[in-house]
């Protein structure tokens, strides 16, 4: 018998899937029609690092949800949402290498070594690789979910460092930087009250 | 010879207003983009502005389409994105206007915005604008030496700097009511940079008065120097003994300086500016010290550092 979690899943995940995939249909439509803006690469490279991180804070909110309401099924999203948080920042890096720079080598390590809010973006990306190579089941089986769960909570300085570089490169408005901090601090306090309970209760 | 030709020929000539758009609109009804074809191209209010051609400034860079030039604008009285502007910019008047030319001057004035247009003739001017973050556009401005201006009120001998302040009223500028900036925008400049004949009081664009995104009725194109140095709307100019502090330089003292002269060798703290983006191109095109513009303007810095007054 399956249960209420299941069929809730069954038609919740390919829908999410579909959802994900929005942004990057508007990004390609918007290509073809010619309906980016004067600055195509420019919108690009914003558009894609936004949906990054709007990806990295939904996935950081799969527990909280799933605390308050007591359903599972956030969990179980949980790892297509991270992998396409890393979707769209492989997206943001390509679009820096290609669109922006162009494979301009010297200019991109110059960038990386010189400008701080590119190192912390590009220590965010290369971060985010290990998670996504190990989010597979066999991978989890391989480390042991203790070894694995100690990794996948490198999630944590990713999403720092993600808005400390978009607010490191804003040239004056700091608004956006700040609701995505906002809401990160949001994501990570919730998670605090669980901790403090769990060391304060005997094993 | 052929570049000889086309340096005559005002920009407003070379594709006239309507035919572009006829065109355009053919484009976006074959391509089936029904909803762009939509808006009415409402970019100027329809005033022409006649201009004679000054060869002496021709480029043979390919001018940024007027679509270009008037929906990517960094404009903070309107908004912080780029294509606020162009949406927000409606609710100001530009009629009735004046400027008041004060300070250190033997003959201080208030013009109307009618009469200033009369007092010189106006030349367009293709200038390249090099935006400090690094993107670039190509525009025929339309405009007289500010120096024309600057002479009318005869400066005194104390004047050494000169200070421009854009229009303050909330209501006519949204942007103004978040703290973005300090308000009114002010921009300076030395008085031999202001006196330059590079230096643009400028009034139109294409051939027609200035849309209201891109600094109506009047502003300032010193095209040397990064886009932020040319205030937009201005009300108010003065002439003063010591330098002014300008809106940037409070924003950010360490990256905002109050030369901002187009340099590629000196970076912004934050990111290069060894590179340029020419909007409507792909590959990034090296910057060129002053923007290009060294022969005329690299003088007025003789023996300057211009990586401490950047």
């Amino acid at each position: 018998m399956k249960s209420t979690n299941d069929k809730v899943l069954a038609w919740l995940k390919p829908s999410v899937f579909l959802l994900a995939l929005i942004p990057l249909a508007g990004l390609v439509t918007g290509a073809f029609q010619d309906t980016l803006g004067a600055n195509p690469i420019e919108k690009i490279t914003h558009n894609t690092g936004y949906w990054t991180l709007t990806f990295l804070l939904i996935t950081l909110s799969a527990t909280p949800l799933r605390q308050l309401s007591g359903w599972l099924w956030p969990i179980r999203l949980r790892r297509m949402l991270g992998l396409f948080a890393f979707f769209y920042a492989c997206l943001h890096f390509l679009t820096y290498l290609v669109l922006d720079q162009f494979f301009d080598w010297p200019a991109i390590l110059k960038d990386i070594v010189k400008r701080p809010y590119i190192t912390i973006g590009f220590t965010a990306f290369v971060l985010l690789i290990p998670l996504a190579l190990t989010s597979s089941n066999a991978m989890i089986r391989k480390l042991g979910g203790t070894r694995w769960r100690l990794l996948h909570r490198l999630i944590y300085p990713i999403a720092i460092a993600g808005v400390i570089h978009y607010s490191w490169l804003v040239k004056k408005d700091l608004t956006q930087p700040l609701i995505f901090a906002a809401l990160l601090t949001l994501l990570l306090a919730a998670r605090l009250p669980r901790r403090r309970q769990a060391c304060l209760k005997p094993d | 010879m052929k570049n000889r030709i086309a340096d005559n020929i005002p920009a407003s000539e070379i594709t006239p207003r309507e035919l572009f758009y006829d065109r355009r609109r053919f484009m976006q009804m074959a391509a089936g983009a029904s909803a762009a074809a939509l808006f009415a191209p409402q970019i100027f209010a329809g005033e022409k502005l006649p201009a004679g051609s000054s060869s002496a400034y021709g480029l043979t860079d390919k001018l940024t389409p007027l679509e270009d030039v008037t929906r990517y604008n960094n404009y903070y009285e309107f908004g912080t994105g780029k294509e606020d502007p162009a949406k927000q910019a409606g609710s100001l008047k530009t009629r009735p206007w004046t400027l008041s030319v004060e300070g250190e001057a033997h003959k201080p004035q208030t013009f109307d915005i009618d009469d200033l247009l009369k007092l010189a003739p106006m030349e367009e001017r293709i200038y390249r604008l090099r935006c400090v973050e690094a993107w670039s556009m190509v525009v025929p401005w339309i405009g007289f030496p500010l120096a024309a201006l600057l002479k009318k009120v005869e400066p005194t001998a104390n004047a050494k700097f000169v200070e421009f302040t854009t229009l303050h009223d909330p209501e006519q500028m949204p942007g103004q009511k978040t703290s973005v900036l300090e308000w009114p925008y002010r921009e300076g400049l030395r008085i031999d940079e202001a006196m330059h004949p590079l230096t643009l009081l400028t009034f139109g664009l294409y051939g027609e008065m200035l849309p209201k995104q891109n600094g109506a009725p009047l502003r300032i194109v010193i095209p040397w120097k990064y886009g932020f140095k040319s205030a937009k709307a201005i009300v108010k100019i003065r002439l003063l003994e010591q330098q002014p502090v300008t809106s940037w330089m409070k924003a950010g003292p360490s990256e905002y300086g109050f030369y901002a002269n187009v340099n590629p060798d000196v970076d912004h703290p934050r990111w290069s500016q060894a590179k340029e983006r020419r909007i409507g191109e792909f590959l990034k095109r090296p910057t060129l010290p002053f923007n290009g513009y060294a022969d005329q303007v690299a003088p007025l810095y003789a023996g300057m550092d211009l990586s401490k007054y950047f």
